[in-house]
């Protein structure tokens, strides 16, 4: 993809502190216009927390944030009701509201924001569902009547629902399917390409990060011990990276990955 | 000056609808408008071509949007056509037509009938169980007679401290302000008799066998009732009583009777407290208002108030206390997967709780005067 100077989000020297128990001490990156980017590492590694800050829903105790060129330091509350008008963020257990249905959930934002006739919202919600891999049945149940992935996909659906540029999503496929999972990856790669929207994920997910991950975040030791594309991170002699990535069952499963990686770099 | 979105270029029978501007799903009511007044215009055509080439910004509600106006254009006999798509809108609408359908969204309407029965097989559903919760906790606490090492000291202990001993500083405020109340309201009736001292017998008549434990009742109902049924009905959401039962831990030991017994042991202490406090709180108005003295009034009180009074008044302790228990806990496993829930059932927690107090006050209401005592 094309590397457009000014970065979407500016994360710059952040320290996450808990009385005594340092959660980041100087963490930096920057995630690029449409591209996939995937924050990685162990857990207790801060990465929820540093999705967090990013999406506002916390202060780091110093070091600054920009997204979208907005300093999340220095945001006014007009700004920041903007601002969260262009991202979309899924949660790790998707967060629906229990008393709305999947269309209700859907719709809501798209009802808040945007002066959309009701008929085409229908339309919408009934798209965004087909998007996601969601029966039409489904919009009429609550969230506690969905499975699992059911209500992830839901999430998904309530996330893309006003087009946003950039969106968050946290472990987007835990909890689903190998088959849901890849289709998810698809869909998500898919919409970057038609949309150009920007996606910033956290994940464990060795095929989604092997596959559709153009560049990623490694937190380890409080900082970001590796930063770039796959190939870049498999040069880091860190011993996180070296655990996650060097293994063995990762060497005979992604062998083909790696081998092409490692061509492109010749 | 405002530009529009849409733009018609007419030849004959057929036309050219010229698509500008952005098409996202913040402009789609504006579309939408202006598609209807160029549909009145053309409504002698044969077939329309959208030329998509000259919109600026796009995303999916603007390509939902051109296909909706498709369909309605080829409902009416007209032939359509698309053009000037580049790659990405191209698979955009690739990718949306693929689950495009007219058919309408599921909806969930109940007519008045439907609604009636179904409250109704609720209802049934509550009664049942409740049935099966009292027969478990019976079930539960017969078993512990034969094996009382299930029995809980330490959460018993614990739901002591905290429904009970957390819970005096509530009971003495109110206690207090009702014996003010009581005194003095009685006392503006008895003077008008030159009885002012049988305010004595009346208040602490009042305070022992009925107000006493009602007032200790009623804080306890809504400060633990609501507290268990909350606790109980969030460890269901979070799984953790799932996870109990599966390791083998019956929830009935761990949950219900620490709770259950803790507010029995804890209930009739509180009312003895309240009791000497609302007592006191009498004295109070009674010595600021006809100036009766500490000790004259202590005096009076040892000789009309009977200790069987003060008996009656306590009996009942542990009964309020085994409803309100029972139902905070038993609505807490009500709780269903979603949030909402909890909320529906902590209310009817403390309602229900509120509501079997009174009833059981009045039934030994009944049970006493029947008895003559």
């Amino acid at each position: 993809m094309q590397n457009i100077v000014n970065p979407v989000i500016k994360v710059q020297d952040i320290v996450t502190k808990f009385g005594d128990t340092v959660i980041h001490d100087g963490v930096s990156l920057k995630v690029n216009k449409s591209e996939i980017f995937g924050i990685l590492g162990e857990s207790g590694a801060g990465k929820s927390l540093l999705l967090k800050e990013i999406i506002m829903l916390m202060r780091p105790y110093s070091g600054t944030i920009e997204v979208l060129g907005y300093n999340l330091n220095k945001i006014k509350y007009s700004q920041s009701k903007n601002l969260s008008r262009q991202w979309g963020v899924l949660f790790q257990f998707g967060a629906l509201f229990t008393s709305l249905t999947v269309a209700e959930n859907i719709a809501l934002p798209i009802k808040e924001y945007t002066d959309v006739p009701d008929y085409l919202i229908r339309q919408i919600v009934r798209e965004k569902l087909n998007m996601v891999g969601l029966p039409i049945r489904a919009a009429s149940l609550y969230p506690s009547e969905l499975s699992g992935g059911m209500v992830k996909r839901a999430a998904l659906a309530r996330a893309l629902a006003i087009e946003p540029k950039l969106l968050f999503l946290d472990e987007p496929t835990s909890g689903l399917d190998p088959i849901g999972a890849r289709a998810f990856d698809k869909l998500i790669v898919e919409l970057r390409d038609i949309l150009d929207i920007t996606v910033v994920m956290i994940t464990h997910d060795l095929d989604s990060i092997f596959t559709i991950l153009d560049n990623m975040a490694i937190l380890a030791d409080k900082r970001v011990v590796a930063n770039g594309s796959l190939n870049k991170i498999l040069q880091s002699t860190h011993p996180f990276v070296e655990k996650f990535f060097k293994n063995e069952y990762i060497s005979k499963r992604f062998l083909d990955t790696i081998c092409k990686t490692d061509k492109d770099k010749l | 000056m405002k530009t529009k979105h849409l733009y018609t270029e007419k030849e004959r029978n057929r036309v050219k609808i010229i698509c500008k501007r952005d098409w996202t799903i913040y402009s789609t009511n504006k579309i939408s408008k202006e598609f209807i007044s160029i549909k009145k215009d053309i409504s002698d055509i044969k077939s329309a071509v959208f030329d998509f080439s000259k919109v600026e910004e796009f995303d999916s509600a603007g390509i939902i949007l051109l296909i909706d106006f498709e369909h309605i254009l080829s409902d009416n006999g007209i032939k359509v056509d698309i053009t000037g798509f580049d790659a990405k809108q191209k698979r955009m609408l690739e990718l949306i037509e693929a689950g495009y359908s007219q058919e309408e969204l599921p909806n969930r309407y109940e007519n008045p009938l439907q609604k009636i029965g179904r409250v109704t097989i609720q209802e049934y559903k509550l009664f049942k169980d409740f049935l099966e919760f009292v027969g478990q906790m019976s079930v539960s606490f017969f078993r512990l007679l034969y094996k009382p090492t299930l029995f809980r000291f330490k959460e018993t202990a614990y739901h002591i401290e905290k429904s009970g001993l957390n819970a005096m500083f509530i009971i003495a405020l109110t206690s207090l302000l009702v014996g003010l109340v009581i005194s003095y309201q009685s006392l503006v009736q008895l003077a008008k008799f030159g009885a002012d001292i049988f305010v004595v017998d009346a208040t602490g008549i009042a305070i022992t066998r009925e107000l006493g434990p009602m007032l200790t009742a009623i804080v306890i109902a809504g400060r633990s009732a609501s507290s268990y049924a909350a606790e109980i009905g969030t460890m269901k959401i979070t799984e953790e009583i799932s996870a109990m039962r599966t390791m083998g831990f019956d929830p009935y030991y761990f949950l219900v009777i620490p709770r259950i017994v803790a507010l029995v042991i804890a209930m009739p202490l509180l009312i003895f407290f309240s009791d000497i406090v609302g007592i006191f709180g009498g004295m109070i108005a009674a010595k600021m208002q006809v100036g009766i003295s500490f000790d004259f009034y202590i005096k009076r009180l040892q000789e009309v108030l009977d200790v069987n009074q003060y008996i009656l008044g306590m009996i009942k302790g542990p009964f309020f206390a085994l409803i309100i228990a029972a139902t905070g806990c038993f609505h807490g496993f009500r709780v269903t997967r979603d949030t909402e829930s909890i909320g529906i059932e902590t209310t009817a927690s403390v309602v229900h709780a509120i509501f079997f107090v009174i009833a059981c006050d009045a039934l030994f209401s009944i049970i006493y005067t029947q008895l003559g005592l």
